[in-house]
């Protein structure tokens, strides 16, 4: 089987493994006891959190580690607008893209039926935010959050976050940056106030998440007060899981350089390849702001649930945002803010170590399955 | 969604009901039939799979021909969507 679901989830690196075999040994106790156990994991804990601000380049007391990419991204949007709106009179304007993750659109969906108003600044063709729409939407009065992801998980499109953090700076606009798709592969964006990252999304262990959440910026938690990970996240870490976290994005971060250079060569293959290939082939995005290792494209007149079905049977783990191939049911909201033909989409993102040879064949074989799955599907309409 | 006026003043050449038909089918039945029009002329497919409001207008792009515009069909869920074809 060749895995090209790497934006889903990422292998685990031998360093994270390796850390968290170790972990599970003299990690296992209850980090806020007194006792020899609970100081040598509140130890652990602590320099996993130093590895991870080193990375994130901010302190570590801004780091909390949680049990999910999501609940990051929960917690970061519900808690910056809860601080800031005991403040003001009511709720408030909260700015995100309309290709957030659906995390961090669930939660703006929350404060939206809680009262704020909400916009939602659209994307190009490409799925890039608009610099200029995004600066308007946060200087409207009583914007009390603006939310921009770093990259998009969907079509790898780098967004202009440093320009919305200089923007939001200006308006005194603090600026969430989920960094899931891009962190330990790129640098962050400068001026976050709020950043979410996920560990299984860099090589680490499901189950852990990161928030960081800068000195100065007001935030308070949504859930029940609770002493642990600086009072921003309830209840006992995971932290075996957490140390190999840390250690992965310190793994993915040093010699980015190199493997990003193998990765996009491989995803410029697909993308050139692709379209002279495969006639009604629509690649997404643009190359120019992508992240190295996402490629994203839909074949028209095909069932993506098909497409990712076959594919599998043929030794190809992909995933695809169309909505047949969907918990929702719903097409990728990615694909439908980008104008994108949301049918027959499939996701390609590529683990660390993906051979040129995988990837060759995988261009070889997807031509026969278009083909086999449009002539069989014609003859239903 | 709604129709600019010209185009609702000029009935459809020919319409195709895709309700209950999931993406693509809707979009497959489009592209056999449009060639059954006149050039210039207005296509209208019926549809109800929300997938088709994203992808009528983007098979529209990729095709080059001219999407009209969508009009929500009432009271059923689902939409009108008016194509001219444009070669």
């Amino acid at each position: 089987m060749v895995y090209f679901d790497a934006a889903s989830a990422e292998p685990i690196v031998p360093a994270a493994r390796a850390a968290l075999l170790a972990a599970l040994d003299d990690g296992w106790a209850d980090p806020i006891r007194l006792h020899r156990e609970g100081r040598r994991a509140a130890l652990l804990l602590e320099q996993a959190r130093e590895r991870a601000a080193s990375v994130l380049a901010c302190r570590a007391d801004e780091v909390s580690f949680t049990n999910s990419g999501t609940t990051a991204c929960h917690l970061a949007v519900l808690g910056a607008v809860l601080a800031r709106q005991s403040q003001a009179r009511g709720p408030g304007h909260v700015v995100a893209s309309a290709v957030e993750h659906s995390s961090v659109l669930n939660a703006v969906a929350r404060l939206e039926d809680e009262g704020s108003r909400v916009t939602l600044v659209g994307v190009d063709r490409d799925g890039r935010v608009n610099s200029a729409e995004f600066a308007a939407a946060i200087s409207e009065e009583r914007t009390v959050l603006a939310c921009l992801q770093s990259a998009n998980h969907e079509t790898g499109t780098i967004q202009p976050a440093a320009r919305a953090a200089r923007a939001c700076q200006a308006a005194r606009v603090p600026l969430f940056v989920d960094a899931a798709a891009s962190a330990g592969r790129l640098p962050l964006p400068e001026g976050w106030s709020l950043l979410a990252a996920s560990g299984h999304k860099f090589g680490g262990p499901p189950g852990v998440g990161l928030l960081a959440v800068r000195k100065g910026v007001r935030w308070k938690s949504p859930l029940p007060p609770d002493s642990r990970e600086g009072r921003r996240v309830p209840g006992f870490p995971d932290l075996p899981a957490i140390v190999a976290a840390a250690a992965a994005l310190e793994d993915a971060s040093a010699g980015r350089a190199d493997a990003d250079a193998e990765l996009r060569e491989l995803t410029d293959l697909i993308r050139d390849r692709l379209p002279v290939l495969l006639a009604d082939c629509v690649v997404h995005g643009n190359r120019a702001f992508s992240l190295p290792h996402i490629v994203t494209f839909s074949c028209l007149y095909v069932d993506g649930e098909a497409l990712v079905t076959e594919l599998d049977k043929a030794g190809f783990s992909v995933s695809s945002g169309s909505a047949c191939a969907s918990e929702a049911a719903q097409p990728s909201h990615v694909l439908a803010a980008m104008g994108a033909l949301t049918h027959g989409n499939v996701r390609i993102s590529l683990p660390a170590g993906t051979t040129r040879e995988s990837v060759e064949t995988f261009l070889a074989v997807l031509p026969d399955i278009v083909n086999r799955l449009r002539e069989a599907v014609s003859r239903w309409v | 969604m709604a129709y600019p006026q010209d185009a609702a003043v000029q009935p459809p050449a020919l319409r195709i009901d895709a309700l209950g038909k999931k993406c693509p089918l809707p979009i497959i039945m489009l592209a056999q039939r449009i060639g059954e029009v006149p050039i210039g002329n207005v296509i209208e497919v019926l549809a109800d799979d929300p997938a088709t409001k994203t992808d009528v207008p983007a098979w529209c792009g990729l095709k080059s021909h001219e999407f009209v515009g969508a009009g929500e069909l009432a009271p059923a869920p689902g939409w009108a969507f008016r194509i001219r074809r444009s070669y």
